[in-house]
């Protein structure tokens, strides 16, 4: 495996101002991520894991700390050279979804591709009907978002998360409105693309995860308490394989 | 930027809201709708009144008594005397310009025939005045120059005066009507014309020798006015300038003096008309203009309620990519769709109502194609300017704080 840096965190803060208290959702975080690693984010609720995922994910500047992606300082990008960045280079998949309403499976994985004029439509097609494939919706496709269960709506998004062939991804929860039986299929396919060199961030609160990474970042109150390196991944596929197949 | 990516995206987001899409749209509809019908009246009105006026003979030249002081006092025209029979005559024949020329001395009265009377105008003229007023003979003959030198008691009569004196059909020829006392023999009669564009009845005329109106009637030696047609109605200024020539060296009148006459001509009458009927089309077209300009913060309304309400819409297509001005594209997209189709819907039913009008009301109309044009692009126009402002407001949006709004 390369052993190129592709994010690097300097002492990074990000304070919001509610009213007039200052929540310190980071207080100054700092690591470096190789690419190709596979870090799991853990930490309890309101640590700063969709904070931090925000700002790794160019959605979000830092009060203050450097950024640098891929060497770049993400400070000194224009808006639109990140919105390309965020269309080319990164998968996020969010915690609340963020499907658009009265709109297809297919349709809100096409999405991201929409705006790269380089994909034609046959092209766009027919790579979001694979995403769709990918995470277990192949029966789904034509289903709007509001027609759809929880877990369904989670798996669209990270398929719409995938459908780039993003360099990194984002995963903040993306396994936490789905059964065992989905999460380890998910899982699978991130360690997939894992395989295939992809960097994947992915933030969790189940702790029994982050044997399938290869690296485990601990936050708590805005800080890293732990940050531990996983020699012995354990296979997703190993486990699937092992679990009873549900029949009706 | 993918103009046809961005267009398919607008396209989805407007039939997610088919009927607010149409609503808005009817601003733009009735505004254009009313700006074509608007247009297509005052061109129609313009347009009879120009063919009318045509009608009654568009080189036609007046010329009249008139701009005279006397010892500072200004003369009533048709009181003054100063053109002369031998005016007439020098513009008959020596000018380039005048195709026909005919003196002109009239008098109202009561035309009598047995127990019928009827008040009309006998007006004391020349043959030529059929062809410079584009009169023509239904029936009978026209008087002869011969019955001019003798002053003959011949006439001519219009159909609205047959009407009155005949109400029985009789044939009028050859009958003889009284007017002042004068027995008058009927001649001919005159194809009826109908009303002018100013309401005047064209047919309301006897035609007389002008010598006989002159002698017999008037007992005055000068004339009233004299009436000529220029050789076409281009030549119409030429045509003025000889007349003006003539009379200014019959009358005397010094270089640096005001005319004794006063000249005019159906050109300039005419130019006078439209002047009045584009001011008419203009005021018409402001008031369709502003039901557009309406119609258009229409459009303005609902994109700003509709970015507002679209906000978290908005910073997800941020957030997976889409840069300031895919976002600027697509609203500006939605807006000129919505003002573009609401223009070619409202263009139909401008057609349509201009038909209508002209088909219920009688009203002469006429579509241009460019006000077609202009409603379209004054549509298009439209959109983008009251799009501009809410689209660039969804442009700005931050991705992160868009996609958090509730
Ligand atoms: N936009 C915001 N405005 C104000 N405070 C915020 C905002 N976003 C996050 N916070 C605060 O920052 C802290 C971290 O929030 P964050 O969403 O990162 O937590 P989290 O670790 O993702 O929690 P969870 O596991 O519940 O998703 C919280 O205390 C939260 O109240
Ligand atoms: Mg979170």
């Amino acid at each position: 495996m390369t052993t190129k840096e592709i994010i690097r965190l300097e002492n990074i803060r990000r304070n919001f101002i509610v009213g007039n208290e200052t929540v310190h959702a980071l207080r100054g975080v700092s690591f470096t991520i190789n690419a190709g690693e596979f870090v799991t984010i853990m930490g309890t609720s309101g640590s700063g894991k969709s904070t931090l995922l925000n700002i790794l994910g160019c959605l979000d500047t830092p009060t203050s700390g450097e950024y640098y992606l891929d060497g770049i300082p993400v400070k000194s990008m224009g808006k639109n050279e990140r919105s390309i960045l965020r269309n080319r280079k990164i998968g996020f998949v969010f915690q609340s979804y963020n499907l658009l309403p009265k709109t297809t499976a297919l349709e809100n994985v096409e999405l991201p591709l929409m705006y790269n004029s380089a994909i034609s439509a046959r092209e766009r097609h027919e790579l979001a009907s694979r995403a769709l494939d990918a995470v277990g919706l192949s029966d789904r496709k034509s289903h709007k978002s509001n027609q759809m269960s929880g877990g369904q709506q989670q798996r669209v998004a990270i398929a719409r998360a995938l459908v780039n062939d993003p360099v990194i991804i984002l995963a903040d929860e993306a396994t936490g409105n789905l059964d065992t039986r989905t999460s380890f299929e998910i899982l699978v396919l991130f360690q997939e693309l894992h395989a295939r060199g992809r960097t994947i961030i992915f933030v969790t609160h189940n702790p029994e995860l982050s044997a399938y990474s290869s690296r485990n970042i601990v936050l708590r109150d805005g800080k890293i308490i732990s940050d531990t390196l996983n020699e012995k991944q354990a296979s997703a596929l190993d486990v699937l394989n092992k679990l009873p197949i549900e029949t009706d | 930027m993918n103009l046809t990516n961005l267009t398919k995206i607008a396209l989805k987001a407007l039939s997610n809201n088919k009927m607010r899409c149409f609503l808005t749209m009817l601003g733009i509809i009735i505004g254009v709708a009313s700006v074509i019908t608007m247009l297509a009246i005052g061109q129609g009105s313009k347009r009879s009144i120009r063919a009318q006026i045509a009608e009654m003979g568009s080189n036609m030249i007046m010329i009249h008594p008139g701009n005279m002081e006397r010892g500072g006092v200004r003369q009533d025209a048709s009181s003054m005397q100063t053109l002369k029979l031998n005016d007439y005559q020098d513009i008959a024949e020596s000018t380039e310009y005048v195709a026909a020329c005919s003196p002109s001395v009239n008098s109202s009265g009561q035309f009598i025939y047995g127990a019928n009377n009827y008040p009309s105008t006998i007006y004391g003229v020349t043959e030529d005045y059929l062809e410079i007023r584009k009169i023509s003979i239904e029936e009978g003959n026209m008087f002869s120059p011969q019955d001019v030198l003798t002053s003959a008691k011949v006439c001519l009569v219009g159909k609205t005066v047959i009407d009155n004196l005949f109400p029985n059909g009789e044939n009028p020829i050859g009958k003889v009507i009284r007017f002042n006392k004068i027995p008058l023999k009927i001649m001919g009669t005159l194809t009826p014309k109908g009303y002018n564009s100013m309401g005047m009845d064209q047919d309301d005329m006897v035609l007389a020798p002008y010598t006989t109106v002159q002698k017999r009637v008037l007992a005055i030696t000068y004339l009233q006015g004299i009436y000529c047609s220029a050789l076409t109605e281009v030549l119409t200024p030429q045509a003025i300038d000889e007349i003006s020539e003539i009379l200014r060296k019959n009358h005397k009148i010094k270089e640096g003096e005001d005319d004794d006459f006063e000249i005019r001509s159906q050109e300039e009458m005419s130019s006078m008309m439209s002047s009045t009927t584009d001011m008419m089309t203009i005021l018409l077209a402001c008031i369709a203009g502003i039901s557009l300009l309406v119609g258009g913060i229409g459009i303005m309304n609902i994109m700003y309620v509709s970015v507002t309400e679209r906000t978290r819409e908005i910073g997800l297509r941020m957030s997976i990519g889409a840069r300031g001005i895919d976002i600027l594209a697509q609203f500006l997209i939605e807006a000129v769709i919505i003002s573009v189709t609401g223009g070619i819907i409202g263009v139909l039913l401008g057609v349509g109502s201009s038909i209508a009008v002209n088909l219920l009301f009688n009203w002469p109309v006429y579509i241009q194609a460019y006000s077609v044009i202009l409603s379209f692009f004054v549509c298009t126009i439209t959109g983008i300017f009251f799009g501009w402002y809410p689209a660039r407001k969804a442009a700005n949006l931050d991705p992160i704080e868009a996609i958090r709004y509730e």
